[in-house]
């Protein structure tokens, strides 16, 4: 996978991670990807919920280290 | 506008008293649809806080003008972030302080009686998840049932009546919260009371309790009196105490009966469950006052806020102890059971001993409501 920007929202709290996530994907270009990292337990419905409802396509997240990344598409 | 915090404990004086209040909860709504703040008068609105990121404009017609609108979150922080928008638009708002977590952990305690020769026994009510808790004071001692994590709660209001602890009791291994009987136990040198049944797996030392048992708290006569009724674990036991009340763990509650499927034994527990309420039960007597380990739904709270019904009445009215037919009652406890609460087995072995997560992760595991009910 070609990854197009990292964000790194690790320490960062609710509603932080959304936050940063929106502003780094409104400066991609559609179809490319961001990978995020957060240590925000609560990111991963978010982000999920968030993806669906504003037309990203989650491609996949892992947890490593208490540390979670995802793979976001923008669409 | 102002933006103000409203504490988990104002909440709960709103939903005691069953007075009006206007949520707008921000979490998502797989979340909201789980768990939430439950008032008689209390009003919703779910939008997730990441659908109000450009502005609150589009929803503010949503919005009463007449009512209190309290924004709750997860944690507190996107609460903050919206509450401070719909104020720059005009309106008063509050966010609910420390947000679920907080709710989730608040107890109110409440008097429910009077015992033997000034002795006294207490109800916490942890309103935001439905659990119950006990504190029996007599002649300088108290004894503590089936305490939550937040032990300090205890410690203090025992330290403000000038009592020591010197019993604490589980009514059987929870599935739904982390117990605090053992750290209260460690930091008070009181004993630790648990049926062994349940107890098979624990790492550490515990009085076992079978029933027959009798506690005395301080040395004026209030008993203890252990009752084995087993169903929703096979070790249960109910405590009737100086007489006047029957503790009934999570095997009877108000308005439900207690599930017997959370040690994944629903099949061979159910007749036990069906003996404890339909025999050992009926043996006791009507005046008693049932104090269950929880409720179910915001309409079991008294006007106190209290949770506690006389027996003869449950006998009467709960469903669950008027089903004549055996397989009807098989069918009730053991198919189409509620979800099971979260994590509830990480959470049996943490009361076991057997795992030792840190405080945050005993939040993450105990979020929800609890679910060891069955209607």
């Amino acid at each position: 996978m070609i990854v197009d920007k990292v964000l790194d929202a690790k320490g960062l709290a609710c509603p932080m991670p959304i936050v940063k996530t929106k502003k780094a994907i409104n400066e991609l270009e559609s179809g490319q990807v961001l990978e995020v990292h957060s240590t925000d337990k609560g990111a991963k419905n978010d982000l999920t919920a968030w993806a669906k409802s504003s037309g990203h396509e989650l491609l996949k997240h892992e947890e490593e280290n208490n540390v979670l990344k995802f793979w976001l598409k923008k669409g | 506008m102002s933006v103000k915090p409203m504490t988990p404990k104002e909440v709960t004086r709103k939903v005691i008293n069953k007075e009006e209040l206007f949520i707008l909860d921000v979490r998502n709504e797989a979340d909201f649809a789980d768990w939430k703040i439950e008032g008689e008068n209390f009003d919703y609105l779910n939008i997730p806080y990441f659908e109000l990121l450009d502005g609150v404009e589009d929803m503010l017609d949503k919005l009463p003008s007449s009512k209190n609108i309290l924004v709750v979150c997860a944690k507190e922080g996107s609460s903050i972030m919206v509450a401070d928008m719909i104020s720059e638009a005009g309106l008063s708002v509050s966010y609910l302080e420390g947000g679920m977590k907080a709710w989730s952990e608040h107890l109110e305690p409440v008097k429910v009686g009077d015992l033997y020769n000034g002795g006294e026994i207490y109800q916490f009510v942890r309103i935001g998840k439905g659990c119950l808790s006990y504190m029996v004071v007599s002649n300088g001692e108290a004894a503590i049932i089936d305490a939550t994590r937040m032990i300090n709660h205890y410690l203090e209001f025992a330290k403000n009546l000038d009592v020591t602890i010197t019993h604490v009791f589980d009514t059987h291994l929870h599935a739904d919260h982390i117990s605090g009987g053992r750290v209260i136990a460690e930091k008070t040198n009181a004993a630790y009371w648990l049926p062994p049944k349940d107890a098979e797996e624990v790492t550490f030392d515990y009085s076992p309790l079978e029933g027959g048992n009798i506690v005395r708290i301080g040395n004026t006569a209030i008993d203890i009196h252990a009752l084995y009724s087993p169903g929703h674990t096979i070790g249960s036991t109910s405590f009737v105490v100086d007489e006047k009340f029957l503790l009934s763990g999570d095997i009877l509650f108000v308005d439900s009966i207690g599930r017997p499927d959370l040690a994944g034994m629903a099949e061979d527990w159910v007749g036990d469950l069906r003996e404890s309420l339909y025999s050992s039960y009926r043996e006791l007597s009507e005046e008693l006052i049932v104090l269950p380990a929880h409720f179910m739904i915001i309409d079991e709270l008294n006007e106190n806020g209290s949770v506690a019904e006389k027996l003869g009445t449950l006998f009467e009215n709960n469903h669950g102890l008027n089903i004549e037919d055996e397989n009807e009652f098989r069918k009730l406890v053991t198919e189409n059971l509620p979800p099971q609460p979260n994590a509830f087995q990480e959470i049996r072995q943490t009361n076991m001993g057997k795992i030792y997560p840190d405080e945050e992760q005993q939040r993450e595991m105990e979020i929800g409501p609890n679910r060891c009910a069955v209607r």
